[in-house]
């Protein structure tokens, strides 16, 4: 006979469930807490998790497989669909490690657009988690909210590149298409109409007791387990890292403007929600600057017409919404890639919802999940 | 022939058959009809439209919707406890009919007058509770079973305030006739319980036993932000995630049913039931006017509330009940009794 584990429950002292006192609970992959196709196999005594194990792979596509037959130019709209949140992001990642590979120029035009559409697409994506989350807290409105204002920039976007979610506006060398005035415009308005309303979040969401009470101190992930597990992102910040791969490993132009690293040491779930709403608010300033400072000229650098890269190893790292994104191209000299390798961060992320959540509750549980931010294609690639 | 029917034990008759025929209607009607306003309201609080294709302004959305749960087929699922499992929601409706017909909605408008109405109402409402436990357990189902220990604990949590309140109420009225209670409270809005205990120095605290009341309305109706036992982003919908058709309508019924029951228990105790709030235009079509404007102001309150607030913590719920909630109620019951007390212990004495 096993003897049982001995778990240290959040509500008291330590407790252990025989076996038969046991059952389990099959989160998923259908339930409307999993944002997608998550399957966690919980075993629960009563209402506590004494194990919650999270089932990966039901929307698994092969994109590094994908990538590594078929020509750079060709898998490029495929990143955009893998964290479809921030689509921008993740073809940024890609265009900058081809770019680095192929040692293409990118015009300075084309790399503040870049910045000023990067941090759009934060804001839209970070709108989307924090509503996505409070949904899964009960409060049903504030999703609603975000994406009143997440339709904004997708408007935005729209406008300039066509698609509003899968974008493939970034491309080697730079951009298809410049932004005229009206996205300009756009983006400039779209900044004090944003910080009035983080205002109002802040009233309605943040301050509330209700929501206080369910996420302060629930969740604690410390930056040793952050770090044993490979989190980045919102999450390890929330641990009190403040990691932030647009510092500790500058890329595009974000030397040049001043923003700072949200990060607070408390690690649960209250601190990576506030690491959120501040990196919407640091977002604003980064476009208003760029905005700013924007100069004239073109958008695209000189590409050859047959894209190869040399023989070697090329990564590129951003910042994505959700933590470091991470492209690596190992290259024999072909027009294709011989490995293709993306290093996305919900999976990371995930990795350490096993050991955080045990001997919780079953809604602080998932409360902590929904503060891991997760999308799922994100995680199975 | 027809003169039985007015007239003797006939006309006991017809006022019964006229009484299941015109709540019958209201319990549908107001079912329907707030499922309406809440989404309406929803839409309202979360800038959309809400429903509006169906009818004019969506107005026959509900009859739709009605018709479609009639004709879906009520899926018992194998393995599930089948008698208790078709019974559960016969269980959640009928209390709620029989508390309604207590309540007086205007001086002459009601379906009995019985003494010891206050006492009914909540003997009857504590049954919905049995509904939604044996609804989750004879489910067979691992999300319905959490949820029915989920409302049994929450249930005996808010019991006792509730009761606590209602004590503090019995001493403030002397009755436990709801006709009576209103009566009581004639003459503007400065004579209802929740205002008389300040000035007439019964209760001063009669406000914070109003606001008691309401949070105990909103767990004992499972209504966000307490709504645990329906918590569809951990359990799908709880107890009733196996319930298809319309015997998941008629949760859903019994859901409505029971707000409407706490929030005319809410009018009557504190806010003076059918009296007018200014003291003229009283009587008659004006007393309903005026009960059905303050029950659904609470109603809207409590949609209010629902699409404002997130859910609270399972144990953060049952701490507010333990650790505040039955303190504060004991407190301002044994204020109330000294403060009724104390002119006679004072007329003792000197």
């Amino acid at each position: 006979m096993i003897a049982p584990k001995e778990i240290t429950y959040a509500g008291g002292g330590a407790l252990s469930a025989p076996p038969e006192e046991s059952f389990v609970l099959n989160l998923g992959p259908q339930h409307p807490a999993a944002h997608g196709v998550l399957r966690i196999l919980m075993r629960m005594d009563g209402e506590w998790i004494t194990r919650a194990e999270p089932v990966i792979g039901y929307i698994h596509r092969m994109h590094e497989k994908m990538g590594e037959n078929r020509t750079y130019a060709k898998f490029l709209p495929n990143t955009s669909r893998i964290d479809y949140l921030a689509a921008m992001h993740y073809t940024h990642a890609f265009v900058g490690a081809v770019e680095r590979g192929a040692r293409i120029e990118v015009p300075l035009r084309a790399e503040y657009i870049r910045v000023i559409t990067s941090e759009l697409q934060r804001i839209a994506s970070h709108l989307v988690g924090w509503g996505a989350w409070i949904m899964d807290l009960g409060g049903l409105t504030p999703i609603l909210y975000a994406f009143d204002d997440r339709e904004r920039i997708l408007d935005l976007m729209e406008h300039i590149c066509g698609a509003r979610l899968t974008y493939c506006y970034y491309r080697f060398g730079g951009l298809c298409n410049d932004v005229d005035d009206y996205f300009l415009q756009g983006s400039r308005d779209f900044v004090p109409y944003m910080r009035k309303r983080l205002k109002m979040y802040r009233a309605l969401v943040t301050d509330n007791i209700i929501l206080r009470k369910r996420l302060e101190g629930i969740g604690i992930m410390d930056a040793e387990m952050c770090r044993r597990y490979g989190v980045t992102g919102p999450v390890l910040r929330g641990a009190g890292v403040g990691y932030d791969v647009r510092r500790a490993e500058p890329y595009s132009i974000y030397p040049r403007f001043e923003f700072e690293i949200p990060h607070y040491p408390a690690g649960d779930s209250m601190a990576r929600y506030l690491v959120r709403m501040d990196e919407m608010e640091q977002s604003l300033r980064i476009i208003e600057q760029a905005l700013d400072q924007i100069p004239a000229g073109p958008i695209m650098g000189k590409v050859p017409r047959v894209l190869k890269l040399p023989a070697g190893d090329f990564c590129y790292a951003v910042e994505a919404g959700r933590g470091r994104f991470m492209v690596r191209i190992v290259s024999d000299g072909k027009d294709t890639a011989y490995r293709l390798k993306l290093r996305t961060p919900c999976f990371a992320n995930l990795s350490p919802f096993e050991e955080a959540s045990k001997g919780m509750i079953l809604p602080d549980a998932l409360a902590m999940l929904g503060s891991l931010d997760l999308v799922i294609p994100d995680i199975d690639r | 022939m027809m003169d039985y029917f007015f007239s003797g034990p006939g006309l006991a008759f017809t006022r019964l058959v006229i009484y299941l025929v015109a709540f019958l209607a209201f319990v549908g009607l107001n079912a329907a009809y707030l499922v309406l306003a809440e989404r309406k309201g929803a839409g309202w609080f979360q800038r959309r439209p809400g429903p509006n294709e169906v009818g004019p302004a969506g107005l026959l959305q509900p009859i739709v919707d009605g018709v479609k749960l009639i004709v879906k087929q009520t899926i018992v699922p194998p393995g599930t406890d089948g008698l208790l499992f078709r019974l559960a929601p016969a269980i959640m409706l009928v209390p709620a009919f029989m508390c309604l017909a207590t309540i007086p909605y205007a001086e002459s408008v009601y379906g009995r007058n019985i003494n010891v109405g206050l006492l009914m109402v909540f003997s009857f409402g504590s049954i919905g509770v049995f509904a939604i436990m044996l609804g989750g357990w004879a489910s067979r189902n691992k999300y319905a079973v959490i949820s029915a220990a989920r409302i049994v604990s929450q249930n005996i949590a808010y019991e006792i305030p509730m009761l606590l309140v209602v004590i503090t109420m019995l001493m403030v009225t002397g009755t436990m006739n709801l006709q009576e209670i209103v009566g009581q409270q004639a003459g503007g809005f400065w004579h209802w319980n929740i205002i008389k205990g300040i000035w007439t120095l019964t209760n001063p605290l009669m406000p914070v036993t109003f606001i008691i009341f309401f949070i105990c309305m909103l767990a004992e109706t499972n209504r966000a932000p307490f709504d645990m036992a329906e918590a569809e982003s951990e359990l799908i919908a709880g107890a009733f995630t196996e319930y298809a058709g319309f015997s998941w309508g008629l949760f859903f019924m019994g859901e409505y049913a029971n707000i409407v029951v706490s929030c005319s228990v809410g009018t009557i105790l504190f806010l003076g039931g059918w009296q007018s709030p200014i003291g003229v235009l009283s009587g008659g079509a004006w007393g309903l006017l005026w009960f059905f404007a303050k029950m659904y102001l609470l109603i809207f309150i409590v949609i209010w509330i629902r699409w404002t607030f997130p859910r609270t913590q399972f144990y953060g719920l049952l701490n507010l009940s333990w650790k505040i909630l039955i303190p504060v109620s004991l407190f301002t019951l044994m204020l109330t009794g000294a403060l009724l007390k104390l002119p006679l212990l004072l007329r003792h004495i000197f």
